[in-house]
């Protein structure tokens, strides 16, 4: 009997401090704004802007030769809807200024003896320049590009020989992504990661900012035990990371209709899962500072690191062994992971179980850690 | 330049207007004439919220009245605020003194911002090191002085180039007497050496005594003006001091008298008597009802007096309702016989790495006793309170409130403590009901009863005109209030107040202390800091503490017979900080 009364006492202060922190958090008109309006835009500005799908690429094009072939050519890559032709060029000299200047980001040099060549020896060199400064775009332009060239190869094999080859071809299907839009992949992670930035800041503000207004102390003078001050600042927190993952899976769902194959349930279950580690560390942080402005310091250096080597960006498995092993204390790699499982391919829970366990382990350490800091870190 | 104008006004002021609120709320400053003479100390007085500040700062030029003429130095500032702004220097309330860097260099910096040129420097400087007596400090940076010395630092800065008109805007809200005493020593050693014209606003009335011209201000208004001679006289004839029976307490006789607003201008508690200012038209068989047997004799009125006379007559009907409310918020009732030790602290020791904020000091408070902690500025009292109310861990000692150390006991044992912080520590975003509702809750009120909670402090602190209204926006009095509030809401045994009337006014205190003392009737135990000495005279009994050790311990009379001659705490308090001072010579007080 007395444990329950105990505990029902706990549960009421509780209640009661959640609802000033809601309050708290609501009643400033700055705040509803805030927490609203930027993780729309960015979500959409992120799901048409952060794309790898490749199109309108400007290329220039030096053709000395002139002829049938190389005009054929040209006319494959105007119309295969990536390149886009920006400029044609007259003499060698030009080459170095399309590229330096940004007009272009490739340029194709069709020697003079290119058709003469093509049609008496069958084979001609064709010269490709590159705009190395932007490696990634470039590259996929030209693995396109080759796959066009290869095109134009077996079709003038088959017209010149007037044979019909049997081919091989590769029929390509992607799952889960069949058009391998990058948009599919990167909008499911903004879920966890857009979301994380706000659960973060609004977590490493709380305390601080109580510290910094003296209301802190006001707090600790109450029979509020560190640990309901805990669960009472971390419920909000969750709270607002959760309805944030909710805006952005509503753009995902109704603006970008990428469709949503897995448990509600377990994406749900995960979300929260990710929202409890990041308002730990945010916890921690604010636990640790003094004032905002410090809170705001630590948390934007948390914030960059979590956000590079979660694999949002840039695949782990590129990454050197040693920042693969650092990515573990990364909760938004297990979460990003996770809601694009279960987002793209509908796995289930023993399917993303190994996900849970390193964000559970963030937050049974950041929590604790907070718990303790609220009373002994001393101003 | 000056000199040329000696005959000349400072200052003069027709019908100037200023409000914040366009249409909304009484204007800051509402239809002011005057005229300020050069070469002169001036003080400006009243209430929060009378108007100084936005004053001083319109005769800065840093705000332009809606209406009305100024002119400042022959200078119209409406028109050329420039021109003025180079012959004045300002002081604001929050002088902007940059804490990581030294004394000297705090000084070169403001030095280069008003483009002192190097050879007036050095001189410059070398005689406000002087006159501050800081020479020693040059090195050491400015967030680590005393809050006597900032201010001292800040006024360094302000004149480090000679102006024509020095404004001072309450300097010295916040610093302790032997501070407050040099500040003033400073400022009259610059009138008399440079025939500099200040105009300083203040809430201390001893300040504006010393001061040729004094200004009166409430609401906006000018309320009078003159010399302090000449503002003594409504308040002629009606001081007296009365001196209660053995056995009974000044404080409880200051109440009586006090909560009677129609016949009672003013009472306080002083030397262990009470002085009192009677209504004019009061009636003497009222007077004598009030008085029974106590014998009292008629004394010659100070300025205080003749404002406060002033002020109560403005005030007399607005004033009544917050006295005399029976307070509600106490749990247990007064017993009889010896009282309980409720907090007893032994060999206390507080260290910061090697500095010594407070060095073994041991008290007991029991239940029921009004127990002052009085000190300067960077005493101890704060760390000694923070150490009470669990928020500090003590380097060695012991220490036990209601029986715990609060800083370890379970949460139970907070339940019974109330606090209210120096700052107003309540969440300025919510409302008063939303922050009592918190508070309630978080000290495990619900439901019905906390909603009758609310409702008597409330109507005790008569908070309810404002209470829907953000708490952060409110006047400083209704803060105070309602911190107060919420520290009672449940009930306390005991309650902590950290310097909680610094920055309030006059009439605003006395009906804080008159709540503070109905507390202590009902029982319930106050701990209180203050810096105000004339406030210890409420107390049961008071700690003087300085440089983190205890001076004086015991009852306000047993403290000020320690100093022979010693008439109000004000003295008995620089005798003994001084007395053991010059004891140990080797302790640079004035960094502590």
């Amino acid at each position: 009997m007395r444990v329950l009364s105990h505990f029902s006492a706990t549960l009421r202060r509780i209640a009661f401090l959640f609802r000033k922190e809601v309050l708290a958090i609501l009643k400033d008109p700055a705040n509803r704004v805030i927490l609203i309006v930027p993780v729309i835009v960015q979500s959409l500005v992120f799901g048409y802007g952060a794309t790898y799908d490749l199109n309108h690429v400007p290329y220039a094009v030096l053709n000395e030769s002139n002829g049938e072939a190389s005009r054929e050519l040209i006319a494959r890559l105007d119309g295969s809807g990536v390149f886009v032709h920006a400029a044609s060029l007259r003499n060698e000299s030009d080459i170095a200024r399309v590229i330096d200047e940004g007009h272009a980001l490739l340029v194709l040099h069709f020697a003079s003896d290119f058709d003469s060549r093509l049609s008496s020896s069958g084979s001609a060199p064709l010269q490709l320049i590159l705009d190395g400064r932007n490696s990634t775009t470039v590259n996929m332009a030209a693995g396109h590009l080759s796959a066009l060239i290869a095109q134009f190869n077996a079709i003038r094999a088959n017209a010149t020989r007037n044979v019909v080859l049997s081919q091989v071809g590769i029929e390509t299907r992607a799952w889960f992504n069949p058009n391998l839009e990058s948009r599919w992949n990167i909008i499911p992670a903004l879920i966890a990661a857009l979301s994380m930035i706000q659960t973060l800041l609004l977590a490493s503000l709380s305390v601080a900012r109580e510290r910094e207004q003296g209301t802190f102390d006001q707090l600790l003078v109450t029979p509020l035990r560190p640990m309901e001050i805990l669960i009472g600042k971390a419920l909000p927190s969750i709270f607002i990371g959760l309805v944030q993952a909710s805006l952005i899976l509503a753009v995902s769902l109704w603006w970008f209709r990428i469709p949503f194959n897995g448990s509600a349930l377990l994406l749900y279950a995960g979300l929260a899962l990710f929202a409890t580690s990041c308002v730990g560390i945010g916890l921690s942080i604010s636990a640790l500072s003094l004032n905002m402005q410090q809170a705001m310091v630590y948390a934007f250096v948390s914030i960059m690191p979590l956000m590079l080597l979660s694999g949002l960006v840039t695949p782990i498995t590129n990454m050197p062994w040693a920042l693969q092993i650092v990515t573990y204390a990364n909760p938004l790699r297990f979460a990003i992971d996770l809601v694009r499982r279960v987002y793209l391919e509908g796995a289930g829970w023993q399917d993303v179980a190994t996900a849970f366990w390193p964000m559970a382990i963030v937050a049974l350490v950041t929590l604790p850690i907070a718990t303790w800091l609220f009373r002994n870190r001393l101003a | 330049m000056s000199v040329a104008l000696a005959d000349g006004l400072a200052i003069e002021a027709a019908d100037l207007l200023k409000s914040f609120k366009e249409g909304k709320g009484k204007p800051a400053v509402a239809g002011i004439s005057l005229g300020i003479p050069l070469g002169q100390l001036t003080a400006l007085v009243g209430p929060d919220g009378a108007g100084k500040t936005t004053l001083l700062r319109m005769v800065a030029g840093l705000m332009k009245p809606d209406a009305g003429t100024l002119v400042v130095l022959g200078i119209n500032v409406k028109r050329d605020p420039q021109a003025v702004q180079d012959r004045i220097s300002y002081m604001p309330q929050r002088f902007g003194l940059y804490e990581d860097l030294s004394v000297q260099e705090n000084l070169d910096l403001y030095a280069d911002l008003h483009g002192v040129p190097a050879n007036v420097r050095r001189d410059r400087f070398e005689r406000m090191l002087t006159m501050t007596d800081m020479a020693r400090f040059t090195h050491r940076p400015a967030g680590k002085l005393s809050g006597g010395m900032k201010q001292k630092l800040g006024l360094a800065c302000t004149l480090v180039r000679a102006p024509d008109l020095l404004l001072l805007d309450e300097p010295t809200v916040g610093v302790d007497p032997l501070s407050r005493r040099e500040l003033w020593r400073i400022v009259q050693q610059l009138v008399d050496e440079e025939r500099l014209s200040v105009i300083v606003s203040t809430g201390y009335m001893d300040e504006a005594e010393r001061c040729e011209h004094v200004i009166v201000m409430n609401d906006g208004k000018m309320l009078a003006q003159g010399t302090p001679e000449a503002l003594r006289e409504p308040a002629d004839r009606c001081c007296f001091v009365a001196h209660p029976p053995s056995g009974v307490l000044a404080r409880t006789l200051q109440a009586r008298l006090i909560d009677d607003r129609v016949n009672i201008v003013d009472a306080v508690p002083v030397g262990g008597a009470v002085r009192f200012i009677r209504a004019a038209q009061a009636d003497d068989a009222d007077i004598a009802a009030l008085l029974g047997n106590e014998r009292s004799e008629a004394v010659p009125a100070c300025l205080e007096d003749g404002v406060m006379t002033l002020l109560h007559a403005q005030s007399a009907a607005a004033a009544s309702s917050i006295f005399a409310t029976p307070s509600t918020s106490v749990a247990t009732t007064p017993e009889d016989g010896e009282r309980p030790v409720l907090i007893e602290v032994r060999d206390l020791v507080r260290r910061f790495g090697d500095f010594v904020a407070v060095a073994s000091t041991s008290f007991k408070v029991q239940r029921g006793e009004i127990f002052g902690l009085l000190g300067p500025n960077g005493a101890g009292k704060t760390t000694t309170f923070r150490m009470l109310c669990g928020l500090l861990p003590a380097t060695s000692g012991f220490l036990e409130v209601a029986g715990y150390n609060l800083r370890t006991a379970r949460a139970e044992a907070r339940g019974r403590v109330g606090y209210v912080s120096q700052k107003f520590a309540l969440y300025g975003n919510l409302s008063a009901v939303e922050n009592l509702t918190f508070f309630g809750g978080a000290y495990g009120l619900q439901g019905a009863g906390l909603r009758q909670r609310i409702e008597q402090v409330l109507d005790e602190f008569d908070l309810a005109t404002h209470q829907h209204s953000p708490s952060g926006e409110l006047p400083g009095g209704f803060k105070q209030r309602l911190a107060m509030a919420a520290a009672l809401l449940h009930q306390p045994d005991i309650l902590f107040l950290d310097e909680p009337t610094s920055g309030i006014d006059p009439l605003a205190r006395r009906a804080f202390w008159r709540r503070i003392t109905a507390l202590s009737e009902a029982g319930t135990t106050v701990v209180i800091t203050t810096h105000f000495m004339e406030e210890a005279e409420y107390c049961d009994r008071i700690v003087i503490q300085d440089a983190g050790r205890l001076l004086a311990i015991g009852t306000p009379d047993e403290v000020r017979a320690q100093v022979p001659d010693a008439a109000d705490m004000n003295t008995a308090f620089i005798g003994i900080v001084e007395q053991a001072r010059s004891q140990k010579p080797t302790t640079e007080k004035a960094v502590a």
